[in-house]
């Protein structure tokens, strides 16, 4: 290995790191990783056969759906992103975490709590009807408290590092950090009807309040599904490459692009409607601008393999993340491709736009938050190895058969849909009525239920293999690439 | 404090930092990265001149191009009324008998009162008007209220049992409200039963005729044949507006079930209303 004279020098004077609070994100994430997909799966099952909303209130797909969302955005990947961020901040700065293991586990079971009392009121019907935001006041509440007490561990950790510079990946969760504190208090500004009761009315009305909520929504998009992963990305792709990063200064430059510009680009989710026109143009263009940005962290993933591309033949770990590098550029490219107005015309309001937000939720932060737990479980129990790559390579190609059934089932009929309802016969009139168009798309539907159920499939092969590597069960199997590539092996 | 290496595989300097083992590498940003970016800006540079976009101290730039999302909808708007307004004008005009008569104008008709249908109707009365339960099927020549061009097109203009002066209206009594008794209601339905060869008691048949005599066929008939002057269903042919099994019939002549129609003329236009009359017309059973 040409590359090995640059990695790994040991760090002798390692302090203390709380690694067993890791360990409980971990457990976390692939919980409510399986929770959050199988709720997924569900509704999209739904979606073609109502018969299994089930007449009953709580099964509904409205109250399922931000189950699901929210079930996989804020509890799989804010689960991976804490731990994660936790786990990469005190080796980046040789600093054991501040607070220590009682601010640590405060934060873990804060947000835990946080998630169940979100869940429960969706079922309930408690929501304040705000998508991504739709708990109510007191869970708010709860979450900025618990996020406070993140940001001071995560930040005070920083303060006391022993390395002199801040690795890139910490400027990146820092950002995903402070931003989402932001976004959040002041998208949920809201008064309790009654400090007894779950209801409360938003204090933003009308536009505005639909301006505050998609440029809430799309940096949800961008700082925790975005800023935040690039921070996992630009920690465990290089260590588990074993080459250095690509180019620092792309790092800075990017970095900071996509921080200032990412915070306009919100009102592309309300084209054609009654924001202003000039709200309008400025959420275009600076999703245009967008692009390069987004793109620099693809090519700082990607290029960071150039001299250890040989290593993706025997390493499906490296495999996962790369591919979710893929998936990242390819729909941080489709997004300002469809807040292009004439583009959104077609898009808006059909299901090209859940095949985008899968292509990213799938591809991107899901694939690379499988990479980031078969990193960490032999890491954190202490175990050679993992129990099987064999089996990690098997999740690695159901789920990306998955992911593609999902996103090319939704580009087809969220195109066809689009194209349905704008054409007219020759006489003027709308050729389709939208119950033609909803028949249309049913072949889809399964289609897309159908992948989504591979995606599960895959998380159970992948708890299965990180159970086994827990215990510290190895098992007897071929060295992956041992069959094609007998002197690639490591 | 820095300590700058070379790279091996490409040859690059590192930037002198490590953490936790991992180095960068000092490359220059790729240059196609740098002038797409430039690119971009220059397109949202050349975007915002053109087109309405920074706020000012009390408005906004309205761009050189002075188009916005409400303009762009008066013209499209402006271009599709004159297209129609030929066919707006005789439709206004004439009679859907008239209408109906003119291959032209029928043509027309057909093509918007089927996307009519589709938004407005098929909720209820099914696409092509196959009808559910509660929902009379429109397919049919068995018509409530009448098959004929002018009595459709009343019966979608105003409503069945509707929130409006003219709706066409009827409300078949409540029988088990202290007026039949439940065995007498039991003969009845036996009776209505041998309409359709159904019955198995000659003598429930018997005694169930005379009260249908007195109380049922003033609306539906002698023989159950219907009676459109009240909406009154046949009772006589195989159709049944809230099921025809005897638990249903029973039901309804003990607390009937009376099925509303919304009066479309608060919702569609003159010329929409005799469009999707034309078109219902012509779904089958068109008189």
């Amino acid at each position: 290995m040409t590359s090995a004279s640059l990695a790994h020098s040991a760090t002798p004077d390692a302090p203390n790191y709380y690694d067993d609070l890791i360990k409980l994100f971990v457990i976390a994430a692939a919980f409510w990783g399986l929770a959050g997909f199988l709720a997924g799966d569900y509704i999209a099952w739904q979606l073609a056969f109502p018969a299994l909303n089930l007449d009953l209130e709580w099964t509904t797909f409205g109250r399922l759906r931000p189950l699901h969302t929210s079930a996989v955005i804020f509890a799989f990947g804010g689960n991976i992103l804490l731990g994660s961020s936790f786990y990469v901040v005190q080796r980046t700065c040789r600093a054991s975490l501040f607070g220590g293991a009682g601010l640590g586990t405060f934060i873990f079971w804060g947000y835990q709590a946080f998630i169940v009392l979100a869940a429960t009121g969706y079922l309930l019907g408690i929501s304040q009807g705000k998508e991504y935001a739709e708990p109510e006041w007191y869970v708010d509440l709860w979450l900025t408290i618990v996020w406070v007490a993140y940001l001071v561990a995560f930040a005070g950790t920083i303060i006391k590092r022993k390395e002199p510079h801040i690795y890139v990946a910490n400027w990146f969760y820092l950002a995903f950090i402070i931003t989402i504190a932001m976004l959040h208090l002041v998208n949920n500004a809201s008064v309790p009807v009654s400090l007894s009761g779950t209801k409360s009315y938003i204090v933003w009305a009308g536009v505005q309040d639909a301006m505050t909520q998609w440029w809430y929504g799309h940096n949800a998009v961008g700082f925790f599904l975005t800023a935040g992963f690039l921070g996992m990305m630009y920690y465990f792709v290089p260590k588990q490459a074993d080459r250095p990063v690509y180019s620092y200064r792309l790092s800075v430059i990017h970095f900071w692009a996509l921080s200032f510009l990412y915070i306009w680009a919100g009102p592309h989710h309300l084209h054609y409607t009654a924001l202003p026109d000039w709200v309008q143009t400025l959420g275009m263009t600076f999703s245009v601008m967008l692009w390069m940005p987004s793109w620099g962290g693809m090519i700082n993933g990607l290029m960071t393999l150039s001299g250890a591309w040989h290593k993706l033949r025997t390493d499906p770990v490296l495999r996962f993340m790369v591919a979710s590098v893929g998936f990242y550029g390819m729909s941080t490219f489709e997004g300002p491709l469809m807040s292009v107005k004439v583009v959104n015309s077609l898009s808006h309001y059909t299901d090209w736009t859940i095949g985008h937000v899968h292509s990213g939720a799938l591809g991107w932060n899901a694939l690379i938050s499988f990479g980031v737990l078969y990193f960490l479980v032999p890491k954190l129990w202490k175990r050679e190895r993992l129990y099987s790559l064999r089996l990690v390579n098997m999740h690695f190609w159901i789920s990306t058969i998955g992911i593609v059934l999902y996103i090319t089932a939704m580009w087809v009929s969220g195109i066809m849909q689009g194209l349905m309802w704008r054409t007219y016969d020759s006489l003027g009139f709308l050729q389709y009525s939208f119950i033609e168009t909803v028949e249309a798309m049913h072949p889809y539907y399964i289609i897309r239920a159908i992948g989504g159920l591979l995606f599960v499939i895959g998380a159970l092969i992948m708890i299965y293999n990180l159970y086994k590597t827990a215990k510290g069960d190895l098992r007897d199997e071929a060295p992956m690439g041992a069959n094609t590539a007998p002197l690639a092996a490591r | 404090m820095a300590n700058i290496e070379i790279d091996e595989v490409s040859g690059t300097p590192t930037t002198g930092h490590e953490w936790d083992g991992i180095k960068e590498l000092d490359t220059p940003m790729p240059r196609w990265w740098v002038w797409t970016f430039y690119a971009c800006i220059l397109f949202s540079v050349i975007w915002w001149v053109l087109f309405p976009s920074w706020p000012t101290l009390s408005d906004h730039w309205k761009g050189v191009i002075k188009t916005t999302d409400r303009t762009e909808l008066v013209d499209d708007l402006a271009v599709r009324e004159t297209e129609r307004a030929r066919w707006v004008e005789k439709f206004s005009a004439l009679s859907v008998t008239e209408i109906a008569q003119d291959n032209e104008l029928l043509n027309y008709a057909m093509a918007g009162g089927k996307v009519i249908f589709a938004d407005n109707c098929a909720p209820c009365h099914g696409s092509q008007g196959s009808g559910s339960t509660n929902y009379p099927v429109l397919a049919d020549d068995d018509w409530l209220w009448g098959g004929s061009l002018e009595e459709i097109e009343t019966t979608v203009r105003f409503g069945i049992r509707a929130n409006h002066e003219e709706t066409r209206t009827s409300e078949m009594p409540v029988f088990g409200a202290d007026y039949l008794t439940k065995e007498q209601i039991a003969d009845v339905a036996e009776y209505v039963l041998s309409f359709s060869k159904r019955a198995e008691d000659k003598a429930a048949e018997e005694r169930g005729e005379e009260v249908f005599a007195t109380d049922c066929a003033s609306c539906h008939g002698e023989h159950g044949e219907g009676g459109r002057d009240f909406g009154a269903p046949k009772l006589n042919d195989g159709i049944w507006l809230y099921g025809g099994e005897r638990a249903d019939i029973v039901r309804q002549i003990t607390t009937p079930h009376l099925s509303v129609m919304p009066t479309w003329a608060a919702r569609l236009d003159d010329v929409s209303i005799k469009q999707v009359a034309i078109y219902v017309h012509s779904l089958g059973g068109g008189e």
